[in-house]
């Protein structure tokens, strides 16, 4: 997979369908033993963006961490473009929750990291392209600024130039904008959505929050909570380009409804059965009204 | 651009400039301190002939000009300078054998899990043994004076060097190691581009705490050992014969001169993690 990045990454993202069967996972020995994801099945199709909604605690990450194959699960399988997943590779690139640029590196550095590691650019070929990418970020001015110098929206915006530049058939953001304030969030999310419009990389989006998953997706996964399945897929069919207005609108307000609906019959559920996300309740049930 | 230009920075109160100190409200505030610190062990040393009450404690303590002026006579004895020297090359000695062997111990045990397995019990059993319970045993080991006082000076910061290293790589936040792999990272590549620049801030923890544990060991094992040579044995041997001599002002002289080596030694380690660690000098 030595592929040169053309100098614009426009039209030659690679598309690829994401299918994951029968996953199942549990932690611990024994009697500790508790079970993570149960018979989860899930497609991430080609081109699109799935965005995966669940209680907090539900199994999210460790459904991520799966994909992107750092865990092993106990049972089941994950196929990238027919391929099953054995470990990490760079077809799949990961942009984490909290920030996961090398604190010792430069934005430029950071960003250059993965194609450097491969020997897969020359020297100026690489630069460009960091380069590149660095601007499409907006951050041409922070390129020789440490990570810890910019501020969070910055960091996440250096992360995502540095996934990109690794050409991935799936990006996996796993709350990626999670621990930003509220301004910086929403600009987040809408410089995250024209990316994603201009290039249509099959995208998986995991996230807590409601807004924003309707705002973003063209599928939306709700899970049960813990251990994780499938609930319900929502299609989420608003135009595209998508603008803030739009979750204004109607046909928005009932996916919130539904989706909100069998989130807080399983906020319930986890509730009754002790697991004490009654912060995650009374939020959801703030919400829905 | 609310960041702020890190030549305006400090880094653990180490200035990047001398012309940067020298307009550094910090800078002047510490040499006033000083300053009157130095008076006011002045007045206390001189309040018996000045006011005819003792100052506990204190009173006893000859004045800083009397110091001074021990200090000043000493100075121009080769003994007392040979004293420096030889406490500086102990000093030296065993905290760079300590860095060169407990570094890459350090790190062989955070990332191999049957070293740590095997290595990392008896090496706990040992680590609270302080290093002056050394003495004894090194005389032993060794066939010089100079070689024992090395070797407890070594050990003194062996265990630091070791926990400090240990720790840091074992607290490398995991992201880094999973978005390093995904790009395609080897274990090699794990190792020398993420581990060891991520454990680089607790290997300078390590040396800072561990040059001062050198200094009390160094200074302590030369008054045990009588310091070895006739022409002078290190700071602590100097400081050990002033007393036997009944000379208060040298023992002064002798302690702040500890004080000033040390504190030139753990200024020398800053420098060193100040232009290691780019990306630690923001604050």
């Amino acid at each position: 997979m030595h592929q040169t990045p053309p100098a614009s990454a426009l039209g030659r993202i690679p598309r690829v369908n994401v299918e994951i069967r029968g996953l199942n996972m549990a932690y611990g020995e024994a009697w500790h033993r508790q079970q993570v994801i149960t018979d989860l099945d899930l497609d991430v199709p080609a081109g699109q963006m799935t965005v995966v909604i669940g209680p907090s605690g539900c199994g999210k990450s460790t459904l991520v961490n799966i994909i992107a194959g750092f865990e092993k699960p106990d049972s089941g399988i994950v196929r990238v473009d027919g391929q099953p997943v054995t470990g990490p590779g760079h077809d799949r690139m990961v942009v984490f929750q909290e920030t996961a640029l090398m604190p010792w590196l430069t934005v430029r550095q950071n960003v250059s990291f993965g194609p450097q590691l491969r020997g897969e650019m020359d020297r100026a070929t690489l630069r460009a392209e960091a380069d590149r990418l660095i601007d499409k970020v907006g951050l041409r001015e922070f390129k020789d600024k440490y990570p810890l110098q910019l501020s969070g929206g910055m960091q996440r915006r250096a992360e995502l130039a540095r996934a990109m530049i690794n050409q991935p058939k799936l990006m996996i953001m796993d709350e990626p904008f999670r621990g930003l304030d509220a301004m910086s969030r929403e600009l987040m999310q809408e410089f995250f959505l024209k990316l994603f419009e201009e290039n249509r990389r099959t995208n998986l989006f995991v996230t807590s929050e409601i807004d924003e998953a309707i705002f973003l997706a063209d599928r939306l996964v709700v899970l049960s909570t813990r251990p994780a399945t499938v609930r319900s897929v929502i299609e989420i069919d608003l135009p595209r380009p998508r603008t803030y207005a739009m979750l204004a609108s109607e046909k928005a307000f009932d996916y919130k409804r539904e989706a909100l609906d069998i989130l807080h019959q399983e906020a319930m559920k986890s509730f009754k059965m002790g697991s004490g996300q009654s912060d995650f309740l009374e939020a959801y049930a703030k919400r829905a009204q | 651009m609310a960041v702020a230009s890190p030549s305006r920075s400090t880094f653990g109160g180490f200035r990047s400039s001398l012309g940067g100190a020298l307009t550094n409200p910090t800078f002047w505030r510490g040499i006033v301190a000083l300053i009157g610190f130095a008076l006011f062990w002045e007045l206390c040393s001189r309040s018996k002939q000045m006011f005819g009450v003792q100052v506990p404690w204190i009173g006893m303590v000859p004045p800083p000009s009397d110091v001074l002026g021990a200090w000043a006579k000493v100075v121009t004895e080769p003994g007392y300078w040979q004293s420096w020297y030889l406490s500086l090359n102990r000093v030296l000695a065993g905290f760079i054998a300590a860095q060169i062997v407990g570094i890459p111990f350090g790190l062989a045990l955070a990332v191999n899990r049957y070293f740590r397995d095997i290595f990392f019990p008896p090496f706990e059993i040992l680590r609270p043994i302080p290093p002056l319970a050394w003495v004894p045993a090194s005389l032993i080991f060794w066939p010089t004076n100079e070689m024992s006082i090395a070797f407890v000076t070594f050990l003194g910061a062996f265990f630091t060097v070791v926990i400090n290293v240990l720790g840091g790589a074992r607290t490398i936040n995991v992201q880094y190691l999973r978005a390093a792999q995904s790009m395609g990272a080897s274990q090699w590549d794990l190792f020398w581009k993420i581990i060891l620049p991520g454990t680089m801030p607790s290997i300078f923890t390590g040396a800072a705490v561990g040059m001062g544990i050198t200094w009390e060991v160094v200074v302590a094992a030369e008054m045990i050992s009588g310091g070895g040579t006739r022409k002078g044995g290190g700071l602590g041997f100097f400081i050990w014969n002033s007393y036997m001599g009944g000379s208060l002002e040298q023992i002064v002289v002798g302690m702040i001169s500890i004080g000033i080596a040390g504190y030139l030694c753990s200024s020398a380690i800053r420098y060193l993690g100040f232009a290691a660690m780019p990306w630690r000098r923001l604050f």
